[in-house]
């Protein structure tokens, strides 16, 4: 599959106080997303998972090494609205990235900054709420939605843009079990059927179920990369990392240091039911 | 207490008050203003009155809301009429009074002068009444862009003010929240005089300062990722477009205005 973003060696630096050594939040990144896939990113705070994700379409620009979007190098300045439209970002508190006192205007910021007609913008606006199940909410107030709908029609302002790949930085942190759960669900769909590439950050580990991919970021550098299975059987190593596992993940690891013989790549609660079902039935 | 707050005036409806185009009703108010200044007799302001009591009753905005509208100014009314009264030097004197003199010009400034002003702030009143603070903005925008030649940041201005007024929600519940989590560890808003309820403000002031700054940092980073790059190449979802009410409402404007100043000449 061609891949929509490649990152070289990626290094990021805040800048520090006079005197200080400025402190590295990415330490060398190497990595491809393909096209097309749902990529979690874990780790905890500080780990240089946020950061990671605003070097993606240039909010922040790397310190060394490089980082192409659809082959576009994003420290070439001509290159930036290109880079932006094709990479879409969601940030973490909703209240901070709607721009409009109305839902329908919000939603049409992005594609009137791009200078696209009138009719397309309709079109693209009534489209980007469908697609985010908000139809409903057209002129209604933002600040009158609950978190979860406020967080659904920044992602509508984001689809709107007609972006390749989306970012959730943090996306769902705020929000309560039901609004997280309707962001999820709304972004899984995206993915689906648009095809649109899904880059989630998060420390939830419950969110990285579905994912085509997890990388767990430590210290600034990706320390675990591979399918769900495969980076949550590393119990240990997260552990150490100061990350917590799935429940289904760390139930079945306590199964195992009892004794019983039971798979740990079982991540839905299905899967896990029957597998410990089996267990018992073996005995 | 903070939900009481209802700013920019704006009473939704769908009165042809309400459908004219923005740019329209900010072009009326204008040649109001400008008539009322003329005006110099009774004709004129009649006439003005009347054409503000036609709009109020086309626009279904209750007197009660219009006459509200004037509080604020009450002072600067009685003032005005005071110091026209008395202070205006006459040829005949209707009262006298130890150094307190009425003359009949005074008296006539002064009926005129309070008139004027409350014709004045009714009018204006009345647009914002019956149009949404956005479309108010959006509608400054497109009138003022010829401005934007002399390097005036019309764009700028109106993105401002749109974004101020999205966010007067987001902080007054803020505000709210700022002052509950410091009313649970004991301050206190509500007694001591005037400077010890000014200090107590401080410490609602400086977190809900500091957050604004936070907020106003991560919406401009929200804006860049959505593409904004200022006013340059914009194109809009609603389009402002006249429509024949516009054109004809325009007119009627005018020719009153040309009607009042005409009148006046005659000293009406």
């Amino acid at each position: 599959m061609a891949e929509i973003i490649r990152t070289e060696n990626l290094q990021y630096a805040y800048p520090a106080e006079e005197g200080e050594a400025p402190f590295y939040a990415l330490r060398g990144v190497d990595t491809a997303i393909e096209k097309g896939s749902f990529v979690v990113v874990l780790g905890h705070n500080g780990s240089g998972k946020s950061t990671f994700a605003k070097t993606l379409n240039a909010v922040l620009l790397p310190a060394g090494g490089k980082v192409y979007v659809e082959g576009m190098d994003t420290l070439d300045e001509n290159l930036l609205l290109a880079v932006r439209r094709t990479v879409g970002m969601v940030f973490q508190n909703p209240d901070n990235q709607i721009v409009a006192n109305v839902v329908e205007e919000d939603v049409a910021f992005a594609p009137e900054n791009l200078g696209v007609p009138p009719e397309e913008i309709r079109r693209r606006v009534d489209d980007a709420l469908a697609a985010v199940g908000m139809s409903e909410f057209v002129t209604h107030a933002p600040h009158l939605l609950s978190g979860g709908q406020k967080q659904r029609i920044a992602i509508a302002g984001v689809i709107a843009m007609e972006p390749e790949c989306i970012v959730l930085d943090e996306a769902t942190a705020m929000l309560d079990p039901v609004g997280r759960a309707e962001v999820l669900s709304t972004v899984h769909r995206l993915n689906r059927e648009k095809g649109i590439t899904v880059i989630l950050i998060t420390h939830h580990m419950n969110e990285a179920e579905d994912a085509d991919r997890v990388l767990v970021m430590d210290d600034g550098k990706v320390v675990m990369d591979g399918p769900p299975q495969a980076v949550f059987t590393r119990v240990e190593e997260l552990r150490s990392m100061g990350l917590t596992v799935p429940d289904t993940v760390d139930l079945m690891d306590r199964l195992r240091h009892h004794g019983v013989d039971v798979p740990l790549d079982t991540l839905h609660v299905e899967e896990c039911a029957d597998a410990i079902a089996a267990a018992f039935q073996r005995n | 207490m903070l939900k009481d707050i209802t700013l920019g005036q704006y009473f939704p409806g769908n009165t042809i008050a309400h459908r004219l185009d923005p740019r329209t009703k900010i072009l009326l108010v204008v040649l109001y203003i400008v008539a009322l200044f003329c005006a110099k007799g009774i004709v004129t302001y009649a006439l003005l009155a009347a054409c503000l009591a036609i709009c109020v009753r086309i626009s279904h905005v209750g007197l009660r809301q219009l006459v509200r509208g004037l509080k604020p100014v009450l002072f600067i009314m009685i003032f005005t009429g005071i110091l026209n009264l008395f202070f205006t030097p006459g040829t005949r004197y209707v009262v006298e009074w130890g150094f307190l003199r009425i003359s009949d010009t005074g008296l006539y400034n002064a009926v005129f002068m309070v008139l004027r002003i409350m014709l004045l702030i009714m009018g204006t009143f009345l647009m914002t009444y019956t149009t949404s603070p956005i479309s108010l903005t959006d509608g400054l925008e497109r009138l003022l862009n010829w401005m934007k030649r002399f390097r005036v940041p019309v764009h700028e201005l109106a993105m401002m003010m749109s974004i101020a007024l999205r966010f007067i929600p987001t902080l007054i519940e803020e505000t709210d929240k700022i002052m509950s989590a410091q009313k649970a560890r004991g301050a206190d808003f509500e007694s001591g005089n005037l400077v010890q309820k000014a200090k107590a403000m401080i410490p609602i002031l400086v977190p809900l300062f500091i957050s604004a700054f936070r907020r106003a940092d991560e919406l401009a980073t929200a804006m860049e990722c959505r593409c904004y790059h200022g006013g340059e190449g914009r194109t809009r979802l609603h389009v402002l477009r006249y429509a024949p009410r516009d054109i004809i409402a325009l007119c009627l404007g005018g020719a009153i205005t040309v009607g009042v100043v005409v009148l006046s000449r005659f000293g009406l």
